[in-house]
């Protein structure tokens, strides 16, 4: 056992006596291997296998054949299809970000001001569905929509809002309500956590100094919540731009996203190749706005919070 | 800090209503007499719970789901207690990288995991078997357990440790006397909440799954594809019941806020 045989590594931090598990040298790549070796095995041997296999040829007859061609990348950049289908999916995901962000930040903070118990209650309330099967929230959205009958058009109807029930089944409407509902509690939560940083003693000085409820909203909560909604949005637009259970029940077999379609052509269509393209293609396309959203965050914010 | 007006209060109870609409829709529908989708009005029935027991699929689903969940994540958190103890304690070349890397399944979207498993495994012979299922759940719920168990290990005291040694106890004593149970309650956590992830999962799952080694989500979702109708309001709602006392329990054991934001509030 070479992480024992380190136990009297003389390289030890002075003062202490140097342990097997704290010491120096090889034994932090031991600790990790096996962990290191699943991840370089099932993880970056399969992506690197998606990448190749997006370059690969497709033939309803043939099957894959594993030669170079940019074939599925030009198809899926140029082909209107596939541009319509990516604009649709960050359309879609782009109005999710907005709805939780207009409407969690709010509740985010109106459950910072809640007192024990209530605070800890409704945090579980609103954070919890977060662990609930997203097929079975998603389930209930389809229930609620129901055609024309559904609970939703009822009551939107009763209150006067509308006066012929509108399509929600189907439909990018539909697709925006249930993801902004299945995915509000992470913009809750990154809002939440940007408050436990906030130092209520600046709001009651504000008051102090007679600022008005609206004024110390605008001034001072939302100034120092901001990163925090951002960082919320760029995890929402990510997780919505992706999402694939949702909107394969609420769109159905036609109306289709990103992560749909590559699933359709996976394991309907057979054409692994394009469906790998697509793929890709999503995963470079978030990788790049969330990278990019981040450093944007962190540059205008870098003199507030440096 | 000041208190939330009427208007605030009205906002969160709307708010509140919005997110548990669809989820209590779901249970209500699931106790339906009818035979059709319908909410129970006069009449509560139990008779879309016994259909389930006619359905073997959803069954043996659970059971596997159940399992798959438990041992993939078992074998999440073993990896990752030494990982995370070399992460916490070790200043070494490639440490944020090999960080990144293991918590890399949260950021690569899950469809794309999902591709990725189903081209790998279906090359090496892995193709819809539940090895591969294990395999695929342990590296997306590893970031799951690595959080909580880098979590304790970041604040175990290293005094205590180097008691135990200045008192005579060896290398495997101070590690399964001392470090151990120190960090037991984040293992305990880490392993639920991973195992709560594992069982829901349903975006990769359903690329990799076969007919015979489908999950419980991914046979849900395969049902509501075809028709909607009460049986899978009612396999819905057990879910819900049974993630609902998982989640009250690791409220009670660990408290949430800790567990999704990383630390508490309250001083729990």
């Amino acid at each position: 056992m070479s992480i024992i045989a380190q136990r009297h590594d003389p390289s030890g931090p002075p003062g202490h006596l140097p342990t097997a598990w704290g010491g120096k040298g090889l034994a932090p790549y031991l600790l990790s291997l096996p962990a290191l070796l699943l991840f370089a095995v099932v993880v970056i041997v399969p992506l690197g296998m998606t990448v190749l296999l997006s370059f690969h040829d497709w033939g309803q007859y043939k099957g894959i054949e594993p030669v170079f061609i940019l074939k599925n990348w030009r198809e899926v950049l140029t082909d209107s299809y596939y541009l319509e289908m990516f604009w649709r999916t960050f359309r879609i995901a782009l109005f999710v970000t907005v709805l939780t962000a207009l409407f969690g930040a709010p509740e985010a903070y109106i459950l910072n001001r809640m007192k024990s118990p209530w605070r800890g209650i409704f945090l579980l309330v609103i954070l919890g569905p977060l662990l609930i099967s997203v097929v079975a929230r998603t389930l209930g959205w389809a229930l609620l929509f129901g055609g024309n009958s559904g609970l939703v058009n009822k009551a939107l109807t009763s209150m006067g809002l509308i006066s012929a029930p509108l399509p929600f089944m189907f439909t990018e409407t539909g697709m925006v309500v249930a993801l902004a509902h299945v995915l509000m509690p992470y913009m809750v939560l990154a809002v939440w956590a940007a408050l436990q940083r906030l130092d209520p003693q600046i709001e009651n000085a504000a008051v102090a100094l007679g600022a008005g409820q609206f004024t110390v909203l605008r001034r001072i909560v939302l100034p120092q919540v901001m990163p925090g909604i951002l960082s919320g949005a760029i995890i929402v637009f990510a997780l919505a731009a992706s999402a694939f259970a949702t909107p394969a029940i609420i769109g159905g077999r036609r109306l289709k996203v990103a992560a749909t379609l590559a699933y359709d052509e996976f394991l309907n269509t057979l054409n692994w190749p394009l469906g790998a393209a697509v793929a890709v293609l999503l995963l470079v396309a978030l990788v790049v706005i969330a990278v990019g959203a981040s450093r944007l965050v962190e540059r205008r914010y870098a003199q507030v919070f440096g | 800090m000041r208190r939330n007006g009427t208007l605030a209060l009205c906002y969160h109870t709307l708010f509140t209503a919005f997110m548990l609409a669809p989820i209590l829709v779901v249970c209500f529908v699931a106790f339906t007499p009818e035979g059709y989708l319908s909410f129970p009005t006069d009449r509560w029935s139990l008779r879309w719970f016994y259909a389930i027991g006619r359905y073997p699929e959803f069954i043996s689903a659970f059971w596997r789901s159940l399992l798959l969940g438990a041992l993939s994540s078992a074998v999440a958190v073993a990896i990752s207690v030494p990982a995370a103890l070399a992460i916490a304690r070790h200043r070494f070349r490639g440490r944020e990288a090999m960080t990144t890397l293991f918590m890399s399944p949260l950021m690569i979207p899950h469809v794309v995991l999902g591709i990725a498993f189903l081209r790998f495994f279906t090359e090496v012979g892995l193709g819809g078997t539940f090895v591969g299922l294990v395999l695929a759940h342990i590296v997306i719920v590893l970031p799951f357990a690595l959080r909580l168990t880098l979590a304790s290990a970041v604040g175990l005291d290293r005094a205590i440790e180097h008691a135990a040694m200045s008192l005579g106890a060896s290398e495997w004593t101070v590690l399964k006397r001392v470090t151990l149970p120190l960090v037991l309650p984040g293992l305990v956590s880490g392993w639920a909440l991973a195992f709560i992830n594992s069982f829901d999962e349903v975006t990769m799952t359903v690329f990799i799954a076969a007919p015979g080694t489908e999950t419980l989500p991914v046979r849900m979702f395969l049902y509501i594809q075809d028709n909607i109708d009460p049986l899978v309001t009612s396999v819905s709602a057990c879910v819900i019941a049974v993630t609902v006392l998982a989640l009250v329990a690791l409220d009670r054991a660990y408290g949430l806020e800790r567990l999704l934001v990383g630390r508490g509030a309250d001083g729990r």
